[in-house]
């Protein structure tokens, strides 16, 4: 589903990400783990095109999409969420929720008729709130939702684009245990969507989560990418282990 | 809904009050305050709701004044011509000086739009066929046909009343729709407009040309008013005022630009008048300036927004 050829990116005297190559495949979890400054939240930004790309192919869903600009990318399938949340702040939940829906539903250079008239969107905008469980904050600010509920309307706003390539920039960050049990759970619930299934780039540093979630894991160190395996695979490696498994370990 | 209705009585009856009570001085002042309204209205679109802070909107504004100056000069004064004239004119310089400007943020867009109306004010300075440094008197208010005359007061007063109130309409309008939304997210939080999939540029661009051309609208409005227009139309100075008439008003309050466009003049009339002050009165920005920073500490919101507490999106 997307590929990525040789992808590099730096800045200034520092390769951020180094000659990467990565394919994942549709359906599928993968997860992208590497220690703090590997380069994992660049290369979600050269993915998703807010960052552009040194040098190196990007392919989704079969087309080169290195040049395109980040909106299109998301009109092509790929959202992203962020690992510091990125919300609109002083818009009620259900208003964040309903932005995103209509940026893919028809033209929004519309000048006359008023949105609060377009019940579909905010119909629309409703069922994903059920999906990540605020359905009873609706009409809250969402500057006022607890973390938790933040990071939930976070993947929700990215969601309600109808992504095919779900790029989920630690979704667990900051995040307690309950919490994340939470997020753990939304995320399976989308993989296991029975229409409109969606694949997942996850970026995540809590292990738990990682294995709980990931079909594949890749582990980037100092911008390089190092292993992609199967679980049970990255576990044993030796190498990994010693790059990053082994510190978490340690610590 | 009423209270609509009552401001719009209340506007329709001025004149006549006035002129009952042989006021004819403040039918022209409240023509100029509606005017003023306007454009400090459609600064407030792109500062306010848009949050692009226009520091060279006297650019659009001294562009349509200056359109319409110089067509009626050159014998071209119909309303039909003229008007729609300085709003194109004015939208298309909202379209390049945006298309350059909105490449960049913060301060340097500030800087930049500056530099723009600043360059806007040196070509109509240094246009000695029409007046350079001294301006241009316009021959006569533009001719709207069907026997209406704009030289009469009155009619000059309810013609402007109506279009503002139909910028302030279509403004409304405009902020609720779809658009209005977008460029009310773009503001909040541009990073993620573009990561749900918008394309922020156009919209931003599009904001800033709707803007211009009502920016426009008001100078071929004070052009007329005045009969009268100079480059101090387009300086920064004139940029800087619609601005305080927006801070005073309210930011991205829907009733911030006319608030506070009526409070600005108002205070400049009654301070620069004032017998009280005596010699002093010359320095009336000084009063207006500790009012400003009263209402910048005490009401961010702005006097319109002590009136009515609204959330952000209603």
């Amino acid at each position: 589903m997307l590929l990525l050829k040789n992808i590099s990116k730096r800045f200034g005297g520092v390769v951020a990400v180094d000659g990467v190559d990565l394919d994942v495949a549709a359906g599928e979890v993968h997860a992208l783990i590497g220690p703090n400054g590997a380069g994992k939240t660049t290369l979600i930004g050269q993915i998703s095109g807010s960052l552009p790309t040194d040098s190196g192919e990007i392919r989704f869903l079969g087309k080169s999409i290195a040049g395109l600009p980040q909106h299109d990318r998301v009109k092509a399938g790929l959202a992203r969420s962020y690992q510091i949340t990125s919300i609109f702040r002083r818009f009620s939940v259900l208003d964040n929720v309903a932005l995103a829906v209509q940026a893919r539903s028809g033209s929004s250079f519309s000048f006359w008729r008023p949105v609060a008239k377009e019940t579909g969107l905010f119909e629309e905008a409703f069922s994903i709130l059920q999906e990540i469980g605020l359905e009873n904050k609706k009409g809250h600010i969402s500057s006022t939702l607890a973390h938790g509920e933040q990071r939930a309307l976070e993947v929700g706003l990215a969601l309600a684009t109808q992504p095919k390539l779900l790029l989920l920039d630690e979704p667990t960050a900051g995040m307690g245990p309950e919490e994340s049990q939470r997020m753990i759970a939304l995320i399976q619930r989308l993989i296991n969507r029975p229409e409109s299934r969606v694949t997942v780039l996850l970026v995540e540093h809590d292990m738990d989560a990682v294995f709980r979630l990931a079909d594949r894991i890749s582990v980037m160190v100092s911008g390089r990418l190092i292993a992609t395996d199967f679980p049970e695979k990255i576990r044993m490696n030796e190498e990994v282990r010693k790059a990053y498994l082994g510190d978490e370990v340690a610590a | 809904m009423k209270k609509i209705a009552v401001l719009i009585a209340l506007a329709c009856l001025f004149p006549l009050a006035m002129h009952a009570m042989g006021q004819y001085f403040y039918i022209g002042f409240a023509t100029r305050v509606l005017i003023y309204a306007m454009a400090a209205a459609s600064l407030n679109l792109v500062l306010g709701y848009g949050g692009m802070v226009s520091f060279g909107h006297a650019a659009f504004f001294g562009a349509g004044a200056y359109i319409v100056g110089i067509l009626a000069v050159e014998g071209v004064s119909s309303v039909w011509i003229a008007w729609p004239a300085a709003i194109a004119v004015a939208a298309l310089a909202a379209l390049i000086i945006g298309a350059l400007s909105l490449r960049t943020r913060g301060v340097y867009f500030i800087m930049i739009t500056l530099a723009f109306a600043q360059m806007m004010y040196y070509v109509f300075v240094s246009m000695k066929a029409y007046g350079g440094d001294d301006g241009l008197s316009l021959p006569t208010r533009s001719t709207p046909g069907f026997g209406i005359d704009l030289r009469n007061d009155f009619v000059w007063y309810y013609l402007v009343l109506a279009l503002l109130a139909a910028v302030l309409y279509l403004l409304h309008r405009l902020l609720h729709a779809r658009f209005g939304r977008v460029i009310g997210a773009i503001q909040e939080n541009e990073t993620r407009a573009t990561a749900i999939g918008y394309p922020v540029y156009g919209y931003k661009l599009l904001c800033f040309v709707i803007s211009g051309a009502i920016a426009g609208l008001a100078g071929a409005l004070i052009a007329n008013h005045t009969g009268y227009v100079s480059p101090s139309l387009l300086h920064w100075i004139q940029s800087g005022t619609l601005m305080i008439m927006v801070i005073l008003g309210g930011v991205g309050r829907f009733w911030g630009g006319p608030v506070g466009a009526a409070v600005l003049l108002t205070l400049e009339e009654v301070f620069s008048g004032s017998p009280l002050l005596g010699d002093y009165a010359l320095h009336w920005q000084l009063p207006v300036g500790v009012i400003l920073l009263l209402v910048v500490l005490f009401a961010p919101q702005g006097i319109a927004g002590l009136v009515k507490k609204k959330s952000a999106f209603a």
